[in-house]
């Protein structure tokens, strides 16, 4: 159905019903969000039919199979060469099934795959009342201290829903990347936000903190998510369409044929330039940038660490994704005037995430304004403009997004008394009590610090060097800057762990399931392979790196 | 037979990889390995010599390509050897006299318990001094440049327990670093200016033009000063001088080997193997010759003032390098005579350290000649060798210093002009003064009167003839000396030898032959008389008089240690003291103040994170203006 036929329904009264054309769906090609939201949908119905003692088993062996064969299905249409030279648009031009895309999808499924285990983890608490636990709620509805609270922990309950919402998450994500219409981002920015809100809150210990944390999440995305709905109004003002391509097309002015009835205001660069502003800035609130930046401590803090984990990762790489096809889809023909602007959200990004980490005393908030500054790196390499800045950026994404969701992993595993020991003074002397850990967890950090022979160094590469040879010299002298601001905090760590007398009542390490153990693994193999051998991902990258019109 | 080369430099490399890795399994026979290694390395130089005696003279240059060390695009450096007249000359000379003194060290270090580290020093000595020589480009030769510094240091330094040797192993290293500095900018420049290092095509040779024929004379002058440097530093010529005289607190045979022999040669090696350089470079050559007179006459006052033997005869070492700078200054008339003189010297001055040694082991280690006196009677084989090796040094008519040191005063005569006269003059000099420090050295040590005391525990030295492990080395070398100049000069034989590598170039002498032989002669004579004037027909007294302001002077080296320390020693220190407050003011400063500007700022832009929704929606508001402020301003400007 066109937007056309829609206003000619309500302006010329008089016409005949158009007949609505039965809409012609690609199902194979959308396979892996279809997969997805199968599977969460299955896991909401297990939640209302399954006995409460078997859902854990049954929620986690259906998600694992979801987010295997979609994953499947993203690596068959990427061999079967909808990434190169079969790609185009599906669902009736809602969503691009192109290079990036998949790209993005095969990351997100991964990390979610990863994360999904952090979920599933129940050996890190000890048991309560017989009852193995994990890191959320033991029941959600129940208020924080309360009486109820209390005969759910006895009783064993867990929010296993967790698990239909973090399918959900993941089906959102993947659209928001592959929409290839404004609506379409619009529904999959809430289908990817309303579920994340939801598992901030479920934290079994420090309730009160994550409830606070999810409620600051929601109001903000809520108020965020408004100037994206704003933003898309005024760009369907000017364009006449939420089709990128029919507004790209705007822009140029190439547009084939102009409805008389928006003549008025088509092309009006006001309504564009406003529009386009304001979803971009809905976007970097997703990314977290500056100075859009403000609940990610917050949220990070509260949140259930897996949460957090998967959050900072996944989240990242839809909306970056997202973010790259609307400014290189959408508004290609503007970019002499969103490039400048970006320029100034990439710096104040950068420099505001490395110099506020500096004096944070709780890891969590640490790795937050740590994933600040990486999206200012990020940002570095989208402000590039050159298919190499597009891979760079892929590369970057996949990196980041496995150390960071292995580091959250770790930070799970530190624990004391009253659950993960959080603040940076008990992890003093780690590395005499848990040398292998402490190890782990300086890999990681070393990765975010763009150490060599670690994927953070190969993806900063990346990304600088697009932006250099993208014009952005400046932007790449400020990055650096920041990474040497940056490396300070993540080394200071380090040495708090390794160079510092352990405190008499420190932290223990909790032995995780495999399932953690996995998680971490896979986050240690991925960094170093991204590290010392990048070359075989970044052409991966690159092969990846043209987007669909 | 080309194969052979590497041999030479495997034999006694072995030797040291052995005693240094093998442990005290060794401790029993380490000496005999290390003899016997140093003796077969000899062993292959004899059969190279002969195999080049049998080609014709354009025909002896062999070379050996072992291995490519280095190679970066154009920056080509092989391990590659080059055997021709002149290493050939240096690997006999180096083995031979190598070889008779790892024999002496045999009797000599018999009762030191590190022996056998100290063989494995002296096999290291030898791989490296080779290397030296027979590399073939100045990039492997500042290996064995290298490599012989460090096996300096460390016999130097061999009785570290003394604070003495450690000191002086440390002053002989950190002055020749100096001279490195000067070998390492040559190569540097060298590539720089041709894109290579390898003798072959920057010297040429064998009738073709090296690339230096082409090269304008600033730039050769330029690496000519650098090389003079280096050989300053490594041959102990002014104003590098001063670490000779410390380093005869080694053990006697290192200072027979390496500080008399050989090791101290490798700069007048150096001169004459790039005389390509310095024959298109005539200012350098100049300094070269300038730098060869003063220290002949600066080692040879030094030496006239020193009561330690070793100390007297490293003066005169050092005075002897002079001549052999100074002829290798002189060009194509001087490289053959500073060659001879540089092998007539090692023979006798060998012999000498060698003598002085086993005096000290008949007498306790005393090294003070005030305290020696009338030993000819207890020690006759050692006086006797020591008799000629003195007579060879002073240039009694027929023994080997008299050829070659008289043919370097003729040299430096037929430099021609002033600066012949002058050259010369000084050359003759330093005749006189030679004859009258050596024969001080004689009278003290072996004439007069017995002047050793019992020392504080009673132990009176009882003064008496070294085994026959350490005098037959002696022996052998005495007749070196005695013979090696009529043998070089016999038909002009060593001129011929070496005429094909150095050229030879007879100059235009303003006087004849005969006259300035008889002045040398003459110089010779007088300068005897004084000596034996002197100490000869006075009692030497026991306690050193005062002495004029020369003698002090003399003593204390002419003053050379306390010109370094005010100059280099306090300057550097000031220098440093200021860097290091500059360091700590400003850089630190500069770092500090930017971190902590940083942490403060962290500080102040935490506290907008101040955990109320209201003021974040109220920043993203803010935000999301100033995006689109900004977007449209971009459209508008």
């Amino acid at each position: 159905m066109s937007t056309s036929a829609v206003h000619s329904l309500w302006t010329n009264a008089a016409d005949p019903i158009l007949k609505i054309d039965t809409p012609k769906i690609e199902y194979g090609q959308l396979s892996p969000t279809l997969i997805v939201v199968g599977a969460a949908i299955v896991g909401v119905l297990i939640e209302a039919v399954v006995p409460r003692k078997a859902r854990y088993y049954a929620q986690v062996f259906v998600s694992v199979v979801a987010l295997v064969a979609a994953f499947a299905a993203v690596v068959a249409l990427a061999a079967g060469g909808y990434a190169t030279t079969k790609s185009g648009i599906a669902a009736m031009g809602a969503i691009a099934v192109d290079g990036p895309a998949l790209f993005l999808q095969g990351t997100i499924l991964l990390a979610g795959l990863v994360g999904l285990f952090t979920f599933a983890e129940r050996r890190l608490d000890p048991e309560a009342h017989g009852n193995r636990v994990d890191s959320f709620a033991a029941q959600a509805a129940s208020v924080p201290g309360s009486d109820s609270e209390k005969a759910a922990v006895k009783a064993g309950f867990t929010t296993t829903e967790v698990f239909p919402l973090l399918l959900f998450a993941i089906a959102g994500m993947l659209i928001f990347p592959a929409a290839n219409d404004l609506l379409t981002l619009f529904i999959a920015l809430e289908v990817l936000s309303l579920p994340l809100y939801l598992m901030c809150a479920l934290a079994r210990r420090k309730r009160l903190m994550s409830q606070e944390a999810a409620v600051k999440y929601f109001l903000l995305g809520a108020f965020a998510s408004a100037f994206t709905l704003f933003g898309i109004a005024l760009l369907y003002g000017y364009a006449g369409s939420v089709s990128y391509a029919t507004i790209a097309q705007v822009v140029d002015g190439t547009v084939p044929d102009v409805s008389p009835a928006l003549a008025d205001t088509m092309g009006n660069d006001a309504l564009l330039l406003v529009g386009a502003a304001m979803i971009v800035m809905g976007l970097l609130f997703k990314v977290g940038a500056v100075p859009f930046h403000m609940w990610t401590p917050d949220v990070y803090q509260g949140a259930p660490t897996p949460v957090t984990g998967f959050m900072a990762a996944a989240t990242k790489v839809a909306a970056f994704g997202a973010l790259l096809r609307i400014l290189y889809v959408v508004l290609p023909g503007l970019r002499w005037d969103w490039r400048p602007v970006m320029w100034g959200v990439a710096i104040v990004t950068m420099l505001g995430g490395a110099i506020v980490a500096i004096t944070q005393t709780d890891i969590k908030r640490l790795l937050a304004y740590s994933s600040i500054a990486h999206a200012g790196f990020i940002l570095a390499g989208v402000i590039a403009t050159t298919p190499d800045g597009v891979s760079s950026v892929l590369f970057y994404l996949a990196a980041y997004s496995f150390v960071t969701i292995g580091a959250f992993a770790v930070v799970t595993l530190v624990r004391d008394a009253g659950g993960e020991a959080t603040h940076l003074s008990k992890w003093a002397g780690l590395g005499r009590r848990s040398p292998l850990v402490a190890a782990v967890f300086a890999v990681f950090l070393l990765a975010f610090a763009g150490i060599p022979l670690t994927s953070g160094f190969a993806g900063k590469f990346a990304v600088f060097k697009a932006a250099a040879e993208g014009g952005a010299g400046p932007l790449v002298v400020v990055g650096v800057i920041s990474s040497a601001i940056a490396a300070f905090f993540y080394i200071r760590v380090i040495v708090l762990m390794f160079f510092s007398e352990p405190k008499p009542e420190g932290p223990t390490v909790a032995v995780p399931s495999p399932l953690t153990m996995t998680a971490i693994g896979v986050g240690v193999a991925v960094t170093l392979v991204l590290g010392v051998a990048p070359q075989y991902f970044l052409d991966l990258a690159n092969q990846a790196g043209v987007f669909v019109r | 037979m080309e194969n052979l080369i590497a041999l030479l430099i495997a034999a006694p490399l072995l030797g040291a990889a052995v005693l240094l890795c093998g442990g005290r399994r060794l401790d029993a026979v380490g000496q005999w390995i290390g003899t016997l290694l140093s003796f077969a390395s000899f062993a292959f130089g004899v059969v190279l010599f002969a195999d080049l005696l049998g080609k014709d003279p354009e025909q002896r240059t062999l070379t050996q390509h072992l291995f490519s060390w280095i190679q970066v695009e154009s920056f080509q450096a092989d391990v590659a050897f080059r055997l021709d007249q002149l290493s050939m000359t240096f690997v006999l000379l180096i083995t031979g006299v190598g070889s008779l003194i790892h024999l002496y060290s045999v009797g000599y270090m018999e009762h030191d318990e590190r022996r056998r580290r100290f063989f494995g020093y002296l096999n290291l000595f030898l791989a490296a001094m080779l290397l030296l020589v027979l590399a073939d480009n100045y990039l492997l030769l500042y290996v064995g440049w290298e490599g012989v510094g460090l096996a300096s240091y460390l016999l130097i330094g061999f009785w570290q327990h003394k604070p003495s040797a450690a000191t002086a192993a440390k002053k002989a290293f950190l002055v020749n670093r100096v001279g490195d500095m000067g070998l390492s900018i040559a190569i540097m420049l060298m590539f720089l200016w041709f894109g290579t290092f390898a003798f072959g095509p920057l010297l040429g040779g064998e009738g073709e033009p090296g690339m230096v024929g082409d090269a304008s004379e600033g730039k050769l002058t330029a690496i000519g000063l650098m090389l003079l440097l280096a050989a300053c530093g490594k041959s102990a010529q002014v104003p590098l001088q001063s670490w000779l005289g410390d380093a005869m607190e080694g053990p006697t045979p290192v200072s027979a080997l390496i500080h008399a022999a050989t090791m101290v040669t490798a700069g007048v090696y150096l001169i004459v193997r790039s005389g390509a350089i310095f024959n298109a470079a005539p200012d350098a050559q100049l300094v070269v010759t300038i730098v060869g007179a003063v220290t002949l006459l600066f080692g040879a006052i030094v030496g006239c003032a020193k009561d330690d033997i070793k100390k007297a005869l490293a003066g005169s070492t050092m005075s002897q390098i002079g001549y052999m700078v100074l002829a290798a200054g002189l060009g194509p008339i001087g490289y053959v005579f500073a060659i001879m003189h540089l092998v007539t010297h090692g023979f006798f001055k060998a012999g000498l350290f060698l003598g002085a040694g086993s005096v000290m082991h008949g007498m306790n280690d005393e090294v003070d000649m005030r305290k020696y006196g009338g030993l000819r009677k207890y020690m006759p084989v050692t006086f006797v060798t020591f008799g000629l090796g003195y007579l060879a040094i002073i240039g009694f008519p027929g023994l080997s210093g008299f050829f070659s040191k008289d043919k370097i005063i003729e040299a430096a005569f037929a430099k021609g002009g002033t600066e012949g006269w002058i050259l010369g003059g000084c050359a003759l000099l330093g005749a006189a003064i030679t004859a009258f420090y050596m024969t001080r050295v004689m009278l003290m040590t072996f004439f007069g009167e017995k002047r050793w005391q019992p020392d504080e525990n009673g132990n009176e030295p009882h003064p008496h003839e070294s085994p026959k492990v350490m005098t037959i080395p002696m022996i052998v070398l005495a007749v070196g000396s005695v013979a090696a100049g009529f043998l070089f000069n016999w038909q002009s034989s060593f001129i011929h030898w070496l005429e094909p590598i150095t050229g030879h170039d007879h100059g235009h002498a303003p006087l004849s032959a005969g006259v300035i032989t008889g002045a040398t002669v003459a110089c010779m004579v007088i300068g005897v008389a004084i000596a034996y004037g002197q100490y000869g027909r006075r009692p030497v007294p026991a306690v050193a008089p005062r002495g004029s302001v020369l003698t002090r002077a003399a003593r204390r080296d002419l003053y050379q240690d306390d010109f370094n320390h005010v100059v280099l020693v306090r300057g550097g220190e000031h220098l440093t003291r200021s860097l290091v407050y500059v360091d700590h003011t400003l850089v630190d400063g500069v770092v500090n103040g930017t971190a902590a500007s940083v942490g403060g700022l962290s500080g102040r832009m935490r506290r907008l994170q101040n955990g109320f929704v209201r003021s974040y929606a109220v920043s993203m508001f803010g935000g999301v203006a100033i995006l689109i402020a900004a977007t449209l301003l971009m459209r508008a400007v």
